[in-house]
C-alpha cells in the first residue's frame, strides 16, 4: 500500500531518468539518500540513549555520560561524573535499560516490517498473527511454575518456543492447497489469539499472589528492571533476528507481486515464507521475554520508514530496525519520567498512540487502490 | 534474448493434462506442444479450462493426472529459480502488496538472475522491455496509482525483462486499449521470431487470427481443435463452442471474427441455431 507522498521526499528524490548515464544518476542519489536515512536514525538513536542515560530521578549531564562511557572504553576523555552515586547508576541501572529498550525497539518494528512482508499486508504484525500471544502464554507459564532449566534464558527459550509453535499452528492450519491465503491466516490467527488469552487468564487464575502481579505488569510492557544479564540474552537473539532479515529482505520485495507472481520471478515462496515466520519468532521472543507485550511498534514504525523511503525493503529492515530503537527509548524516557516516582507500563503508552494509528491505517488502506493483498 | 538463451530447447510439452477439482473435471486429457519460435493462442468461452491449463503449464498447479515437460524436464521437478530462468508469465490480474515504483516492479523481472552472470545485462535488458512495452515514461511512477491498462504494461515489461526463452501470457491485451493491444502482440510474435515460445490466451478472436501462428480453441475442459488460424477458426467450429452464431470475414488479407447481431435496432434474436453457411469477403 501507502500511498504517494505528494513531494518527493529525500530518500526517494530519484529524478526522471530519460538518457543513459541518469540510470547511474539515479543509483548514486539513492545511495546517498538511504545513507542519509539511515544515518540520521542511527544519530537520533544515539541522541536519544544519552538523553534518555541523563535523565532520571538526579540529572547527569549528558557529558558526564559520554565522559562515564569514553573512560570505560578505555579513553581518558571528558568529565567523570561528579555525584558519588552517578558512576554506579548509571552502569548498573539506566545504561542496560536504555540498552533493553533499544533492543527490543529494533526488534519488534523489523518483525513488523518482515511479517507485513510475508503477508503482503500493512496490517500485519505479530500481534495478529498469535505469535505475542503465544509466547505470552509460555513466558507466563514460566513464571507461575517459577521454571528454571536454563537460568535467565529459560522465559526467553519459552517465548520463542511459545511464539513459534503459536505461529506454526497458525500457518498449518490457515495453509491449504499448498498455499497461504491472507485473509484465512488472519482470521485464524484471531482465533488463536482468543485460545490464547484463554490461557493467560487461566494461569492468572492459578498463579499464587506475586506471581499474578508478575504477570499483569509483564502484560503491560515494562523496561522496568532490565539488567545486563537480560541484556545479554536479548542480544544474540536480535542480532540473529536482524541479519537473518537484512538476507530475507530482496526476496520479501518480490512477495508483493503476489505468491504466483512471486514464484514466477523464482521465488520458493513456501520456504521464504517458513523462514520468515521463524525469524519473526526469534525477533518477537527477544522483545517479548523479558520486556512483555509492547504492541503497535511494529506496525507504526515501518510504516512510517515506507511513508519516507518507499516498501523496499533493504532499506525498510534496518530502518526500522534503528526508528524502532529510538522510538522505544524515547518512549521509555516518557514512561519514568513523565510522572515523578512512577514507572509507567510502557505498553500502555504504545498502544494509547498505537491504537488510533491502527484505525487511521485501517480507513485508509480501505481507501487507497491495491490496500488489501 | 541471446544473451540469455539456453541450451536445450525442446519448448512446452503438455500430455493427458487433467485437473478433477471436487469432482469436477476442469481440464480432460489435453494435449498441447509449444516449440520455440511459434505463438500458439488458446482461445474458448468463459470456464472452457483456459486459466486452469496456463497454470499447470506455469507449474503453479499440479495436475491431477498427465504430466507438463519443459525442455524434457517435468515442470513440477525444477527449482523455482531455474523454472524461473527458462518460463515467465503474465498473469490475468497484477496485483502489488505495496507503492513501489513502476522502475522498481520492471527490476523485479531480473530477480532470478540475481548473482548469475546475466545479472550484467540488467539495466539493457530493463531499458529494452521498458521501452517495447511502452512504459519507459511511467518507470518514476508509483505502481498503485497508474491505470489499469498501464498496471498490465509495467507487468508485461517485467515479464520481458526476465529474458526467459518461454513466455505465458494469460489475457495480456484485456485492460489495454487498441494501439497497445497490437503493439503487445506484435512484440510477442517478435519474441518468438527469435527463438522463443510464447502462450497467450486471448479472448478477441480477431487478434487470434492476426497473430496466433496455431490457434487451440479450448471448450468444456478439452482441446477442441488445433491448427493455423484459418483452419481452426471457422464459423461452424466458432458458432459451435461459443454457441452463438459467428462469421469470419476476411478484410485487407486478414480473418476478422465476428458475431452475429441482429438488426442494430432490435435486440439480437434468442438462438438462431446455425450460423450463416456463406461468409462473404466485405
Amino acid at each position: 500500500m501507502t500511498t504517494a507522498p505528494v513531494t518527493p521526499s529525500p530518500a526517494r528524490a530519484a529524478t526522471p531518468s530519460s538518457g543513459p548515464g541518469a540510470g547511474l544518476q539515479r543509483r548514486t542519489s539513492a545511495l546517498a539518500a538511504r545513507v542519509g536515512l539511515l544515518g540520521g536514525l542511527g544519530a537520533a538513536l544515539v541522541v536519544a540513549c544519552l538523553l534518555a542515560a541523563a535523565t532520571g530521578q538526579f540529572h547527569i549531564p549528558v557529558s558526564e555520560v559520554v565522559g562515564s562511557v569514553l573512560h570505560r572504553a578505555g579513553l581518558d576523555l571528558g568529565p567523570l561524573p561528579t555525584h558519588p552515586q552517578a558512576e554506579n547508576n548509571l552502569w548498573n541501572v539506566r545504561f542496560p535499560r536504555v540498552v533493553m529498550a533499544a533492543l527490543v525497539g529494533a526488534a519488534l518494528a523489523s518483525a513488523g516490517a518482515l511479517m507485513q512482508g510475508v503477508f503482503g499486508n500493512p496490517l500485519a504484525e505479530p500481534g495478529v498473527v498469535g505469535v505475542s500471544s503465544g509466547a505470552a502464554v509460555a513466558a507466563a507459564v514460566v513464571i507461575v511454575f517459577s521454571l528454571d532449566f536454563a537460568g535467565t534464558w529459560t522465559i526467553a527459550v519459552c517465548a520463542f518456543l511459545g511464539g513459534l509453535a503459536t505461529t506454526l499452528l497458525v500457518y498449518v492450519m490457515a495453509r491449504d492447497n499448498g498455499r497461504t491465503e491472507v485473509v484465512t491466516l488472519v482470521l485464524t490467527g484471531i482465533a488463536v489469539n482468543a485460545v490464547a488469552s484463554a490461557g493467560l487468564a487461566f494461569l492468572l487464575f492459578l498463579g499464587n499472589t506475586a506471581a499474578r502481579e508478575e504477570i499483569v505488569f509483564w502484560t503491560l510492557g515494562s523496561m522496568n528492571g532490565s539488567r545486563w544479564p537480560e541484556v545479554q540474552v536479548v542480544v544474540p537473539l536480535v542480532v540473529v533476528g536482524l541479519v537473518a532479515s537484512l538476507l530475507l529482505a530482496r526476496q520479501l520485495d518480490l512477495l508483493a507481486l503476489g505468491d504466483r507472481a512471486a514464484r514466477h520471478v523464482g521465488v520458493d515462496v513456501e520456504r521464504l515464507r517458513l523462514v520468515a515466520i521463524v525469524v519473526v519468532a526469534v525477533l518477537t521472543a527477544a522483545g517479548v521475554a523479558f520486556c512483555g507485550v509492547i504492541a503497535f511498534v511494529g506496525l507504526v514504525v515501518p510504516h512510517l520508514i515506507r511513508m519516507v523511503a518507499g516498501p523496499g525493503h533493504r532499506m525498510l529492515v534496518p530502518a526500522s530496525a534503528l526508528g524502532g530503537a529510538t522510538l522505544l527509548v524515547v518512549a521509555d524516557l516518557w514512561a519514568r519520567t513523565a510522572i515523578a516516582y512512577a514507572d509507567l507500563p510502557i505498553g500502555m503508552l504504545t498502544s494509547l498512540v498505537g491504537g488510533p494509528f491502527f484505525f487511521w491505517l485501517l480507513r485508509r488502506t480501505r481507501r487507497t487502490a491495491g490496500g488489501w493483498a | 534474448m541471446s544473451a540469455t538463451s539456453r541450451t536445450t530447447d525442446r519448448g512446452l510439452v503438455a500430455r493427458g493434462v487433467t485437473v478433477t477439482v471436487d469432482g469436477t473435471t476442469i481440464l480432460g486429457g489435453v494435449d498441447l506442444t509449444v516449440l520455440p519460435g511459434e505463438v500458439v493462442v488458446l482461445v474458448g468461452p468463459n470456464g472452457a479450462g483456459k486459466s486452469t491449463l496456463l497454470g499447470a503449464l506455469t507449474g503453479d498447479l499440479e495436475p491431477t493426472s498427465g504430466s507438463v515437460e519443459l525442455d524434457g524436464v517435468p515442470v513440477a521437478s525444477y527449482r523455482a529459480r531455474d523454472l524461473a530462468r527458462r518460463r515467465a508469465v503474465l498473469l490475468q490480474q497484477q496485483r502489488l502488496a505495496f507503492g513501489f515504483r513502476a522502475r522498481e516492479v520492471v527490476e523485479m523481472g531480473r530477480a532470478p538472475w540475481h548473482r548469475a552472470p546475466e545479472a550484467e545485462d540488467d539495466l539493457r535488458m530493463i531499458a529494452e522491455a521498458e521501452a517495447r512495452a511502452d512504459v519507459a515514461h511511467l518507470a518514476e511512477r508509483l505502481y498503485p496509482t497508474l491505470s489499469g491498462g498501464e498496471q498490465a504494461r509495467v507487468s508485461f515489461a517485467r515479464v520481458l525483462a526476465q529474458g526467459t526463452r518461454l513466455l505465458l501470457l494469460d489475457e495480456p491485451t484485456a485492460a489495454l486499449d487498441l494501439q497497445h493491444q497490437e503493439a503487445l502482440l506484435r512484440v510477442a510474435v517478435q519474441e518468438a521470431r527469435e527463438g522463443s515460445a510464447v502462450v497467450v490466451v486471448l479472448h478477441d478472436l480477431s487478434l487470434a487470427a492476426a497473430y496466433a501462428d496455431r490457434v487451440c480453441v479450448l471448450a468444456h475442459g478439452a482441446v477442441r481443435a488445433t491448427g493455423t488460424p484459418r483452419e481452426v477458426l471457422t464459423p461452424a467450429l466458432l458458432s459451435e463452442v461459443y454457441h452463438h452464431p459467428v462469421d469470419v470475414v476476411e478484410h485487407a488479407g486478414h480473418l476478422l471474427v465476428v458475431p452475429v447481431r441482429g438488426p442494430a435496432s432490435a435486440p439480437p434474436a434468442p438462438s438462431s441455431p446455425l450460423p450463416k453457411e456463406d461468409s462473404c469477403p466485405v
